[in-house]
């Protein structure tokens, strides 16, 4: 799907971008955004200058009133390219989704008769049947049966997914495929209530509220706005006073460029791409506020198995006890593994192979393999020549070894306790009445983990590892992966507890989830992320869904939700700073004619007092769209401590905001002044 | 000598910081400390006179509604007693009652501890009504004004145990600080040499032969806590620039550290509230980074002298001496000028109507920011306002929806802020607009260029600011000049008030935000920069047009 996204960014959104352009200058729509609605206001009044010159009396300054006009059409236009660019990347996607979501034909079962309805007629409790090859109406549950699902419509994913009734992989979305065997479904959702429809409504933005942070800082725009509006306004009439008459274009000129156009003109893309970010992540979120809440997230509860560890246990180190020596008892252990299929049993292997040690248990290859089973809790191999070998559980290995008259070796115990306190489980290997040595199988970490809780912690994200194992492993596991903190032997209902005791000390909280008894913690978490694979419940609580259902990925998430507010700030800090260099254009500009002193205050040397409040105005036109990748892209993120990240984004946007415009409108004005 | 002066009350003042900040601390923090054996007894017997038995903390609303009752009532009774002053006793020199517009301005103006005065006071007040109208007001609406403070501060760092009980704290600011130190800070200034009498004026033989009224009055008493409340409104009409208000340089000094000291250690005070001083000290380097900077430009502005003076040939190497006391000198005078803006007292020892351009551009600014130590309690709050202001732009930057004080800032407190921060601006700009489109306003302007800008501009500035320091070539003693600026202080003084207050309830009940390695940090060098740059930005942009046109217009020309 990543594939599909980049090509939808070319030419077809631009060009529906640019006409939504225009269609934004609608006042209604353009009311809501207060800082562009005074832009427009204030390109409505010189448009009627423009028109009626003879009404306003300002028929020898058409030429310049036209040109201000054009400036200040083209800052209301960009910003709303900003937005309509943004917007666009969502719809395009969600028309792929829309695709899908086209009407089918359910077979529903009705009083055990199998009756052929529309898709759109099925209610939450029907049941229907899919069988292979058909699209699953709706979304629901598996009530019966086991079948492969193909989800890339949603997920993206090729590969299908094995659904079956009861367990934690028994929801199945409308919209996906069935590719081989026939499932029972009951449906969960009205129609238009669906997982796909809300998909739909996410990435088109037509669910799209603003957030908290968005309307705060609204709220201060519009402050500024306003003041500006009044100082703007009362100096009219104090310069009349001393014989200064300033024309309503150049106040206007004036109001604009010291408004916080680039913010105000930016601020809405920021938060849709900075949703559509997270989207394009193939992650899931209900709302812009999980999004914003993410970058305040203070803790994050991680699964231990399948999270930070690989999930399968694996073969580490042989150990051999008795008179068995090293290379014996890795034979042995490889010969009883030759056609053990499980990650235990290929472990081993790539362990022997790992350690280039001249073993070539292919030669027991013709034996007959004895599977693993629940009363035995031993796997192995019937050799040719008559011997058994086999490898499981230390004390069933004990149990059979003594039953066929066998001794067992003094240190055996020792070195398995050793093995169960580092957290790791031990598997003993014998041949006939001789035990060997031990296998030591380790729950892997998966790589680049600690880096990666080491960053979160310069950010000052504490991790909490979960998992069902003793203290003592989970000890171990912690310290391997560097979690700061874990909880062992863990029930669903103790994460629940930590959840609150950190919310309790002002924390916010996320974590992944899956299970339906995942659910409470998923509500109860700040952010919860749930996995795709996982139950409708757990989807239902979290208010973020990964597709890819990855759950490492709320590192991501955390990072996106940073960035989304980071270059808020950024840009809100640029704008303001901008307008020291604004004013020093402007001001003396506005004075000059009657003070010419006044040409001290123009450091910029600026050309001629109309060259200077065009330039300022273009300026302030132009850097909105130069801004719009930064806005759609977010501003660099770097996982490093909350100071060293302010300081270097205060010298790039604040320090860099003062300077920027100074340069910026000097050059403007070299080329302005060739015409004025 | 003119630096070592500045230096010296300075390294004072740094002295008094800490030891006034921890006992403005115990007074307020409401914990059993030793100065309960003092004055817990006066307090408990007023407390039983006004009928105050449960003294419950107050929500915000509450708080700000006991404040403004309390003031009601006091402004009430004064303007009564200014209209009718002719027929009361204390008056020697038989002075008649106050006329409407300019009672009310009087009344406004020192209630909101402004302290503008629009009347002359050796011919506009009795004895009595010094005493029991101004030095009364001047004692309470100190004392408003640092309960306001004290609430604000237990607000923004405490959690739900509201902002303690106005009436409380009201008391205490009198018992404990105010009227402890007016005594002493009276009788000092009685052994330097300011009357303290009822006799009424005196008539003298001058060595010309011809008789003059030398006015007199209990003026140690007024003086002391003009300063300790930086009220401002002078016995006489010249305010501290009398030699009977301030004889000498050293009553300058006391007089400089009196108004300045209580307003520089409430940031030290915010610190012991805050757990955590360097976030105090850090509030008090930024007020006192911009008071230097400002000082800077008055001192060496009036030191350069008038250039137009300077050209005729006059030597100039005292600077511009116009309008200001030989006994004082530019070192004192400036220094006067500055700490009395900032500290929004708005005595004055010198004309600010006759200080250079951009000398006189100096204590505008301060006006202007209304930050820097600010008036009793108001410029502090002011301070926290712009950093919350900075929290919330530059937080953001670190990747987190922005707190300070562990405190989240939201939607609300953001457009409480708006509330404060708009009127600021409009209550200076709007008047000061409209007082250039009648004649009403432009009447009363003695200078006819762009000097009369910065007068209009001061006078409302001076208002809005609750300053009350005046750029006296003005005729303000109009009904048009008595009506806007008395409204003006009104709003200046309450409506940023009660924004606050519900800014303070608000965080006071929010579920404080644990402090992690990525916290925004607001105790350290760097926040201390962005708060300067904050207050900078957002409080210079607004106010640039217009100084341009008046005092920067006016220094570029006449160069």
């Amino acid at each position: 799907m990543s594939g599909q996204r980049k090509s939808m960014l070319s030419g077809g959104i631009a060009k529906q971008a640019l006409k939504d352009s225009f269609m934004k200058l609608n006042p209604a729509v353009m009311m809501k955004n207060p800082v562009m609605f005074v832009v427009e206001v204030g390109t409505f009044v010189v448009l009627l200058m423009v028109l009626f010159p003879s009404y306003f009396h300002t028929e020898g300054r058409i030429g310049f009133n036209l040109t201000v006009f054009l400036i200040l059409l083209f800052t209301v236009l960009f910003a709303n390219f900003a937005e309509a660019l943004a917007e666009g990347r969502g719809k395009a996607q969600a028309d792929t989704l829309k695709k899908s979501k086209k009407d089918t034909t359910a077979n529903k079962i009705v009083g055990g008769e199998i009756k052929v309805v529309s898709s759109a007629e099925l209610r939450k409790g029907d049941v229907v049947i899919v069988s292979q090859g058909e699209m699953i109406p709706g979304d629901g549950e598996v009530i019966e049966g086991l079948a492969s699902v193909d989800e890339s419509a949603i997920t993206g994913e090729s590969a299908p997914v094995i659904k079956e009734a009861g367990g934690d992989f028994s929801s199945v979305t409308g919209g996906t495929r069935v590719v081989s065997d026939q499932i029972k479904v009951m449906i969960k959702s009205d129609p238009g209530e669906s997982f796909l429809d809300r998909m739909i409504s996410l990435v088109e933005g037509a669910a799209r509220q603003k957030t908290p942070n968005e309307i705060a800082l609204n709220t201060l725009l519009t402050t500024l706005t306003l003041i500006f509006l009044i100082v703007v306004v009362t100096l009219a009439p104090i310069a009349k006073h001393f014989g200064i008459s300033l024309d309503i274009p150049v106040l206007i000129s004036l109001l604009v460029c010291l408004i916080p156009t680039t913010i105000g003109g930016l601020l809405s893309a920021i938060g849709i791409a900075g949703m559509d970010r997270v989207t394009q992540f193939n992650v899931l979120a209900m709302s812009g506020k999980a999004v914003e809440a993410s970058g305040d997230i203070n803790t994050i509860i991680l699964d231990k198995t399948g999270t930070i560890t690989l999930g399968n246990r694996m073969a580490s180190q042989f150990i051999p006890v008795g008179d068995a020596d090293y290379e014996e008892t890795a034979y042995w252990a490889a010969v009883s593994s030759v056609k053990d299929e499980t990650p235990e049993g290929r472990s081993v292997l790539e362990l022997v192979k790992k350690q280039s040690m001249e073993v070539h248990p292919e030669a027991a290859a013709a034996g007959e393999f004895i599977e693993f089973k629940a009363e035995t809790r031993m796997s192995g191999i019937d050799l040719v020549d008559g011997r058994h070998v086999r490898k499981g559980a230390v004390d069933a290995v004990k149990r059979w070894v003594q039953a066929q008259g066998g001794s067992i070796p003094a240190d055996l115990d020792m070195e398995s306790d050793k093995i169960a306190s580092e957290g790791g489980t031990p598997l003993a290997v014998a041949v006939d009445s001789r035990i060997y040595g031990l296998i030591h199988l380790k729950d892997t970490v998966k790589p680049g983990m600690k880096e990666r809780f080491d960053q979160l912690r310069q950010m000052g994200i504490k991790t909490i590892m979960c998992t069902g194992d003793n203290p003592l492993t989970a000890a171990t596991i912690a310290r391997e992966a560097g979690v700061d903190d874990f909880i062992a032997e863990s029930k669903p209902e103790d994460k629940i507890a930590v959840i609150r005791r950190e919310q309790a000390e002002g924390k916010l909280v996320a974590m992944t989830g899956d299970g339906t008894n995942d659910a409470p913690a998923l509500a109860q978490a700040d952010v919860g992320l749930a996995m795709n694979s996982g139950t409708a419940a757990a989807k239902e609580a979290a208010n973020m869904v990964d597709l890819d259902s990855d759950p490492t990925k709320i590192i991501e998430v955390v990072a996106i939700g940073k960035q989304l507010l980071m270059t808020r700030g950024a840009l809100t800090t640029f704008s303001i700073a901008n307008d020291v260099a604004k004013y020093f254009a402007i001001i003396p500009a506005m004075f000059m004619a009657a003070i010419p002193e006044m040409n001290v205050l123009n450091v910029m040397k600026l050309g001629s007092p109309l060259s200077a409040i065009l330039s300022a105005l273009i300026f302030n036109a132009v850097i909105i769209p130069l801004l719009i990748p930064l806005a759609m892209k977010g501003v660099a993120y770097k996982p490093i401590s909350s100071s060293r990240l302010l300081s270097r984004n205060l010298l790039i946007f604040g320090l860099g905001g003062v300077i920027a415009p100074f340069i910026g409108i000097k050059l403007i004005d070299l080329v302005v002044h060739l015409w004025i | 000598m003119d630096i070592l002066q500045i230096c010296i009350v300075i390294f004072v003042l740094l002295l008094l910081v800490k030891p006034v900040g921890t006992y403005v601390y115990h007074m307020f923090s409401n914990e059993p400390n030793r100065t309960d054996r003092i004055f817990g007894g006066v307090e408990r017997v007023l407390y039983r006179i006004i009928g105050l038995k449960q003294r419950g903390s107050m929500n915000w609303k509450k708080y700000a509604l006991s404040m403004i009752a309390t003031n009601i009532f006091l402004v009430a009774i004064s303007y009564i007693l200014l209209r009718t002053m002719g027929a009361l006793p204390g008056n020697p020199s038989g002075i008649g009652n106050m006329e409407a517009s300019l009672s009310f301005n009087t009344v406004i103006s020192f209630m909101t501890n402004t302290n503008l005065q629009h009347y002359s006071g050796e011919s506009g007040m009795s004895y009595f009504s010094q005493m029991i109208v101004i030095t009364m007001m001047m004692f309470t609406s100190a004392a408003s004004g640092l309960a306001i403070a004290i609430a604000f501060m237990r607000g923004i760092t405490r959690r739900g145990e509201g902002l303690g009980n106005f009436f409380e704290d009201f008391i205490k600011a009198h018992v404990r600080l105010f009227v402890p130190l007016a005594l002493i800070v009276t009788l000092v200034l009685v052994g330097l040499k300011v009357p303290q009498t009822l006799e009424p004026m005196r008539a003298v033989q001058t060595l010309g032969g011809g008789v003059q009224q030398i006015p007199l009055g209990p003026v140690a008493s007024l003086e002391s806590i003009k300063h300790l409340g930086t009220n401002g409104g002078g016995f006489f009409g010249v305010n501290s620039a009398h030699p009977f208000e301030n004889p000498s340089p050293l009553t300058n000094v006391i007089e400089i550290l009196s108004m300045w000291t209580i307003s520089a250690s409430l940031p030290y005070t915010f610190g012991r509230f805050a757990r955590n001083k360097k976030q105090g000290w850090m509030i008090f380097s930024v007020m006192m980074t911009l008071f230097v900077a400002f000082l800077c430009l008055t001192y060496f502005s009036e030191k350069a002298g008038n250039p137009l003076i300077n050209q005729l040939g006059i030597n100039s190497s005292a600077g511009s001496m116009e309008g200001k006391e030989v006994r004082f000198g530019i070192a004192q005078s400036a220094l006067f000028t500055t700490v009395t803006t900032a500290a929004t007292t708005g005595s004055v020892n010198n004309m600010h109507d006759t200080l250079t351009p951009l000398g006189g551009l100096a204590p505008l600014a301060e006006m202007m920011l209304n930050v820097v130590f600010g008036g009793k309690g108001v410029g502090f709050v002011n301070m926290i306002m712009y950093a919350i202001l900075g929290v919330f732009i530059c937080g953001l930057m670190v990747g987190r929806t922005p707190e300070f004080l562990g405190r989240k800032i939201e939607a609300r407190e953001m457009k409480l802020i708006a509330v404060a921060i708009l009127m600021h601006p409009f209550i200076i700009l709007a008047p000061t607009a409209i007082s250039f489109m009648t004649h009403l306003g432009t009447d009363a302007f003695s200078n006819p260029s762009y000097h009369s800008l910065s007068q209009s501009l001061y006078e409302f500035t001076s208002s809005a600011a609750n300053n009350g320091s005046g750029f006296e070539g003005l005729a303000d003693n109009t009904v048009f000049w008595n009506v806007s600026t008395g409204l003006v202080m009104l709003l200046g003084r309450y409506i940023s008030i009660i924004a606050l207050l519900a800014v303070a309830g608000s965080l006071a009940v929010k579920q404080k935000v644990a402090e992690t390695p990525g916290t925004f940090r607001t105790d350290n060098k760097l926040f201390a920069g962005i708060l300067t740059g904050t207050v900078l930005l957002i409080g210079a942009l607004t106010f640039l047009p217009v100084l341009v046109l008046g005092p920067v217009a006016e220094f570029l020309t006449l160069n």
